[in-house]
C-alpha cells in the first residue's frame, strides 16, 4: 500500500476576487521509502502541491491519504526543507536549529545535543554545530535545513526546491549528498523541481506536471542503478523522455 | 620581530586615541578662545579649568555623585516601565488584529507629541517630586518602544513562522521562541530610541516637578547663583552617562544578540 496517496486533489485559490485552479485533479501515490520527484514548469503547481502535503492548505476538491488515513493539518509524521535559505533561524547555531522539533517534542536536552550532532555529522557538518547560520554559505544552511528536517524522525520528507538558488557546482555536490542520506535514512520523500537532471538523478519516479491548471500529465520509473552517471547514455535517455512531456 | 609589531600596535592605539580625541580639542580651544575674547564676563562663561577644577570639587564632596544617582534610579525606574508597557503593546499590536485597530491611530498621534508638553498635566494629577517625574519618563518612553516593536512583529518572517509550525510548535512555544527572538532588532531599537527620549524629558521634568535631588534641579538651581560652572559640570555628567548607556549598554546587548546573529550589522 502507498504511504501517501493524492485522490483527485484540486486547489484554488481565490485572490482578490479573481479564481484561480492551480491544481485539477492531481492523483498519485507515493511508496514507503520511495524517492518521488515532482517536475515541471514554474506556475504548475508544485509548491502548492507541497504545501497540501506539509498541511498548509487543504484540498478544495479530493483528498490526501497518509497511511490510509485522510490528511488533516500538519503533523510531525512530515519534515519539510524550503527552497529559501532564510528558513533557519538566524539567532540559533547551526545546532540549535537542528534541535528544535526535539525541542518541540519535549526531548531532554542531552539527548537533543546528540541527535543534532548526529544528524549534522551525517550530512557532512559536524564541525559546524556551533556556527550560526549567517556564518554558513548557501549550501551548508541547506544542509542544516535538511538535517533539522530530519532530526525528530518524520518517515515523510518534501522538499521543495531546496538546491534551486545555489551554484551548479554546489548543487550537485548536494544532491550527491541527499541521495546519500536517503539511501542511509530510508525516508519516503516528496521532492519538487523544476531541474529534469536532478530529478533523473535522485528518483526512483517522476511525477511529470504541466501548467494551467496544474495536472499530471506522466509518470516515468527510473530504474538506473545508484549512484547514478549523469553523463551514461541511459541517463541522458531518462532527461529526453521526461523533457518531452513536459 | 615580536618587540617591533608591539610598538607599532602601541603606535596605532595611540593614533586612534588621537583621532578621538580631535574634535573634542578644536572644540574645548574655540571655547577657551571665547571664553576670553568674547563678550560675556568670566562669571558667565567660565574657562576651562574653571568648569575642571568645579568638576572635580563637586564630585570630590559627593555632590555630583549623590545628584547623578537620583537621576539614574528616576531614569531606570521610568525607563523600566515604559520599556515593559511598550513591549508588550506592541506585541499585542502585532500579533493581535483588535489592538492593532484599536492601537494605531492612538499611538500614531500620542508619538510625535513631546512627552514634556505633559508636564504640568502629570504635575496637576500627581503632585510634585519623584511619582510625576517617572510617570512622565516612562510615558515618554514608551512610544517608540511600542511603534518598533510592533513594526518588529510584523517583520517577522513567515518563513520562520512556517518552518516551526512544521516542527509542531504550538502557538506559546512559536511566540517564545520565534517571534520574540526574530522581532528583537526592532525591540532593541525601540528601546534605544525611548532611552533617548527617556534620558532627555528626565532632565527638564526635573527642573519643573521640584525633586529635592538630581541633575536637573542642580542645573536649575544654579542658575539663582549664577554658578555657570556648576551648571556646565552638570552637563558634563548628563552627557557622560547618556554616552556611558548607549556604549556600555545597548551595544553590548546588541554585541551579544542581533550582531552576533547576523541580523543587524555594526
Ligand atoms: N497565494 C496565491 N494566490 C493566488 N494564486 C496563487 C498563489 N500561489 C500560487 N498561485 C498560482 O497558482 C499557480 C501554481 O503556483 P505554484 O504552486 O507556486 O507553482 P510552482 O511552485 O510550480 O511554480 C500559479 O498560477 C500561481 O500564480
Ligand atoms: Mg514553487
Amino acid at each position: 500500500m502507498d504511504q501517501i496517496e493524492l485522490r483527485a486533489v484540486s486547489f484554488e485559490y481565490t485572490a482578490n476576487g479573481r479564481r484561480v485552479l492551480a491544481l485539477s485533479d492531481v492523483a498519485f501515490g507515493v511508496g514507503v521509502s520511495e524517492f518521488v520527484c515532482v517536475v515541471g514548469r514554474s506556475g504548475c503547481g508544485k509548491t502548492t502541491l507541497l504545501n497540501i502535503l506539509a498541511g498548509f492548505l487543504t484540498p478544495t476538491k479530493g483528498e490526501v491519504l497518509m497511511d490510509g488515513k485522510t490528511l488533516h493539518g500538519r503533523g510531525l509524521d512530515r519534515g519539510v526543507v524550503f527552497q529559501d535559505f532564510a528558513q533557519l533561524f538566524p539567532w540559533r547555531t547551526a545546532q540549535r536549529n537542528v534541535e528544535f522539533g526535539l525541542e518541540m517534542k519535549g526531548v531532554p536536552r542531552d539527548e537533543r545535543a546528540a541527535t543534532a550532532r548526529r544528524f549534522l555529522t551525517l550530512v557532512g557538518l559536524d564541525k559546524f554545530t556551533g556556527a550560526y547560520p549567517h556564518e554558513l554559505s548557501g549550501g551548508m544552511q541547506q544542509r542544516v535545513a535538511i538535517a533539522r528536517a530530519l532530526a525528530y524522525n518524520p518517515s515523510v520528507l518534501l522538499m521543495d526546491e531546496p538546491f534551486a538558488a545555489l551554484d551548479a557546482l554546489t548543487r550537485e555536490d548536494m544532491q550527491r549528498l541527499l541521495a546519500d542520506v536517503w539511501r542511509e535514512t530510508k525516508k519516503t520523500v516528496v521532492y519538487v523541481t523544476h531541474n529534469v537532471a536532478e530529478a533523473v538523478y535522485l528518483a526512483d519516479r517522476i511525477v511529470i506536471m504541466t501548467p494551467h491548471p496544474g495536472t499530471v500529465k506522466s509518470q516515468i520509473t527510473v530504474t538506473l542503478r545508484r549512484p547514478r552517471d549523469p553523463l551514461s547514455i541511459e541517463f541522458l535517455e531518462y532527461q529526453k523522455r521526461v523533457v518531452a512531456d513536459l | 620581530m615580536f618587540r617591533a609589531s608591539a610598538t607599532l600596535g602601541l603606535r596605532r592605539a595611540a593614533w586612534g586615541l588621537a583621532q578621538l580625541a580631535f574634535p573634542f580639542v578644536v572644540v574645548a580651544i574655540a571655547w577657551e578662545a571665547f571664553a576670553i575674547l568674547g563678550p560675556f564676563p568670566p562669571r558667565l562663561f567660565p574657562r576651562l579649568d574653571v568648569i575642571g577644577s568645579t568638576f572635580v570639587r563637586l564630585i570630590a564632596t559627593g555632590i555630583l555623585p549623590l545628584h547623578a544617582l537620583d537621576t539614574i534610579l528616576r531614569l531606570a525606574a521610568g525607563f523600566a516601565l515604559g520599556g515593559v508597557v511598550g513591549v508588550v503593546v506592541g506585541m499585542l499590536m502585532g500579533r493581535h488584529r483588535w489592538a492593532e485597530d484599536l492601537l494605531v491611530p492612538v499611538v500614531s498621534v500620542g508619538n510625535p507629541i513631546p512627552g514634556l508638553a505633559y508636564a504640568p498635566l502629570f504635575v496637576l494629577w500627581f503632585g510634585l517630586g519623584n511619582l510625576p517625574a517617572v510617570l512622565l519618563v516612562g510615558f515618554s518612553a514608551t512610544f517608540p518602544v511600542i511603534v518598533n516593536t510592533w513594526t518588529g512583529v510584523k517583520a517577522v518572517k513567515d518563513i520562520w513562522i512556517r518552518a516551526a509550525q512544521v516542527m509542531g510548535a504550538a502557538d506559546r512555544q512559536l511566540f517564545r521562541k520565534v517571534v520574540l527572538p526574530g522581532a528583537l532588532p526592532y525591540v532593541l531599537t525601540g528601546l534605544r530610541l525611548g532611552l533617548a527620549r527617556a534620558w532627555r524629558v528626565l532632565i527638564a521634568v526635573e527642573m519643573l516637578t521640584s525633586v529635592s535631588v538630581g541633575l536637573g534641579w542642580l542645573i536649575f538651581g544654579a542658575r539663582e547663583f549664577m554658578n555657570t560652572d556648576v551648571m556646565l559640570a552638570g552637563i558634563a555628567v548628563i552627557g557622560i552617562v547618556g554616552l556611558a548607556l548607549e556604549k556600555l549598554v545597548f551595544e553590548r546587548i546588541e554585541q551579544f544578540t542581533v550582531v552576533r546573529w547576523g541580523m543587524m550589522q555594526r
